[in-house]
C-alpha cells in the first residue's frame, strides 16, 4: 500500500501512522454534548467500500493527511492536507 | 454415529465404506425460535449450547459462505486464560475449562493439546506485572508460574537468552494453555448441533431484517425470508456491515490480522511462546510447521489480506527471539478480518433492539473464547439475562464508562 503525499510524492505505507476515520469534535457546550461525545469518540461507521481516514506522515513532511481509501481492497483513491474544515 | 475403538475398529473392518456425513446440510424452513447468524465457530457452539444446555428445538444456524470458512479456519488455534481484569478473567477461566472437557463432550477429537503457554518478560517492570497478572490468574482459579531465566532456558535453549537489547528475564507459564484443531472444533460443534436438531444453513447471506416496530421478527437472505422469535449474531469481522441493516452503529472498526506458517520441521518448539519485547507468537503443529503472528495491520480493512511491512514486522519479531528460525522458509501466511473493539474487549449482550442479540468484538482472541462465547451467548439467547461470567461484556458500556481495557490503549482500535 502506497500513499500518494501531496508534499512527498507517493511513499511506503510504513512511513505514516493511522489514526482512524476523520469524525469531528462535537462542541462540548451544546445540551447533548455527553452523548455527541460519546458517538464521536466510541461509535464507527465501519463501511466496507470507500473510507476517509487521517493519516500522518511520520517519516517524511509530518503532515496529517485526509486518505480516501477502499477498504474492501486497500486501493487509495486520494490524498489530501487535513486542515480546518476538510474533515 | 458415536466414535469409539469399537466403532473405528468395526468401520476398518468393513474398509471404511460406511462413514456418514459428520453433519446435515439443511435447507432453510419458514421460521425458527432463534436463528444464529454466522457458521462460524462462536455460532456453532452457541447453536449447540441452546440445544443441549437449554433444550430449544428450533434452531438454524445462517453462513454466507461455508461453516468455519472465516476466522474460524484463519486463527492461530491457541487456547489460554491468562487475562488480568476481573471482566475478562473469569470468562477465558471458565472457556478453558469448556476445552478441557470438549473432547468428551463432543464425542469428536479437537484435538486439545495443554502444551502451555509461556509469555516471555524481559525487564523487571515486565516481571512485576507478569507476576501481578499471574495472582489475577490464580485468584480467578486458573493457573499461572513465574519462571525465572533458567527455567525458560531449561524449557526453550535455543532462545535469544543474552540479547543487548532485549534480554529474557523469565516468562509467565499457563501450563494448562495450549493449542487446539481450528477446523475439528467447528466440525465437532456442528455434529453435536446437527446431531440435536438444528438446522445449519449454507451458502445463505443475510441480506436484512424483518422488523415489527423496535421488534426483529425474522431475516431476509439470500434464500428467502426466515422467521425468527430472537435472532443471535455472532459474525466477528463483518458485524458492523450485519449491524447497519438494523440501523445499529456499533464500536467496532474491522481490521485485518495476519498469520504465518513455515513448512515443516522436526519437533523444535514445545508449547506456545510470546515475545515481550514486540508483538510475535509462535507455535508448532503437529504437522510440523511453526505457526505465528504478530501485530495487526492497524488500518481498517475487509480486503482478507495484509501488507507487506507487517510481515516484515513479525518476522523481526521472531529473528529478534530465535534467530535459528532464519533459516526455515515460510510456506504461507493469510489475513482475517478481525473486530476491532474500542477497549479491546468483547460484547455478548441484547441490543436496543427487541429479539437481536449481539456476540462481537472478539479483537484478535475469539478462538480461544469458543466454548465460553457459545455458552455465554447461549445463556444470554434462551434466558434473557447474561451468563455471570460474561455480564461485563455489556454493549452500553462504552457510553457508561465501565471499559475492560486489558492494554489501557483507550479507544483507538489499532493500538489493541
Amino acid at each position: 500500500m502506497r500513499i500518494p503525499c501531496p508534499f512527498c510524492g507517493e511513499r511506503d505505507v510504513s512511513e505514516f501512522a493511522y489514526h482512524g476515520d476523520t469524525a469531528k469534535r462535537p462542541d462540548p457546550a451544546t445540551d447533548d454534548g455527553q452523548r455527541r461525545f460519546f458517538e464521536a469518540v466510541y461509535l464507527r461507521d465501519n463501511p466496507a467500500g470507500p473510507h476517509r481516514e487521517l493519516w500522518y506522515h511520520a517519516q517524511g513532511c509530518r503532515s496529517w493527511l485526509i486518505v480516501t481509501r477502499d477498504v474492501r481492497t486497500h486501493e487509495v483513491l486520494g490524498a489530501a492536507l487535513a486542515t480546518r474544515g476538510a474533515a | 454415529m458415536r466414535y469409539s475403538l469399537f466403532s473405528l475398529a468395526r468401520q476398518a473392518l468393513r474398509g471404511h465404506r460406511d462413514w456418514q456425513p459428520v453433519w446435515r446440510d439443511a435447507a432453510p424452513q419458514a421460521s425458527y425460535d432463534i436463528i444464529i447468524v454466522g457458521g462460524g465457530g462462536h455460532g456453532l457452539a452457541t447453536a449447540y449450547y441452546l440445544a443441549k444446555e437449554h433444550g430449544i428445538r428450533k434452531i438454524a444456524v445462517l453462513e454466507k459462505g461455508w461453516i468455519g470458512s472465516g476466522n474460524a479456519g484463519r486463527n492461530t488455534t491457541i487456547i489460554r486464560s491468562n487475562y488480568l481484569l476481573p471482566g475478562n478473567e473469569p470468562f477465558y477461566e471458565w472457556s478453558m475449562k469448556l476445552w478441557e472437557g470438549l473432547e468428551q463432550d463432543l464425542n469428536y477429537n479437537t484435538m486439545v493439546s495443554q502444551r502451555g503457554v509461556l509469555n516471555l518478560y524481559h525487564s523487571d517492570a515486565q516481571r512485576d506485572a507478569f507476576a501481578r497478572r499471574g495472582n489475577a490468574m490464580r485468584l480467578a482459579g486458573a493457573d499461572a508460574e513465574l519462571l525465572d531465566a533458567d527455567a525458560v532456558r531449561r524449557m526453550l535453549p535455543f532462545l535469544d537468552f543474552d540479547n543487548a537489547r532485549f534480554p529474557i528475564k523469565g516468562g509467565l507459564l499457563q501450563r494448562r494453555g495450549g493449542t487446539a484443531r481450528h477446523d475439528a472444533v467447528v466440525w465437532g460443534y456442528a455434529r453435536g448441533a446437527s446431531a440435536r436438531g438444528v438446522d445449519i444453513i449454507q451458502n445463505c447471506e443475510v441480506t436484512g431484517f424483518v422488523r415489527d416496530g423496535d421488534r426483529i421478527t425474522g431475516v431476509t437472505t439470500t434464500r428467502g425470508t426466515i422467521q425468527a422469535g430472537k435472532v443471535g449474531l455472532a459474525v466477528a469481522g463483518s458485524s458492523s456491515r450485519v449491524a447497519e441493516y438494523a440501523g445499529l452503529r456499533l464500536p467496532i472498526e474491522s481490521h485485518v490480522l495476519q498469520a504465518f506458517v513455515s513448512e515443516a520441521i522436526k519437533p523444535l518448539i514445545p508449547g506456545v511462546v510470546t515475545f515481550g519485547a514486540g508483538h510475535f507468537y509462535i507455535s508448532q503443529s503437529d504437522k510440523g510447521g511453526l505457526v505465528f503472528g504478530g501485530d495487526i495491520d492497524g488500518y481498517n480493512s475487509y480486503a482478507q489480506r495484509g501488507n507487506l511491512p507487517t510481515v516484515e514486522d513479525v518476522c523481526e519479531g521472531g529473528m529478534a527471539l530465535m534467530p535459528a528460525i532464519g533459516r526455515v522458509r515460510m510456506l504461507r501466511s493469510w489475513g482475517g478480518l478481525v473486530d476491532m473493539s474500542m477497549d479491546g474487549s468483547p460484547i455478548i449482550d441484547r441490543t436496543p433492539l427487541q429479539g437481536l442479540y449481539l456476540n462481537a468484538g472478539w479483537c484478535y482472541g475469539g478462538f480461544k473464547a469458543t466454548p465460553g462465547s457459545g455458552w455465554c451467548f447461549a445463556h444470554l439467547l434462551a434466558r434473557d439475562e447474561p451468563h455471570p461470567v460474561a455480564s461485563a461484556y455489556r454493549l452500553d458500556r462504552f457510553a457508561t464508562g465501565h471499559l475492560i481495557d486489558e492494554k489501557g490503549q483507550g479507544a483507538q482500535p489499532n493500538l489493541h
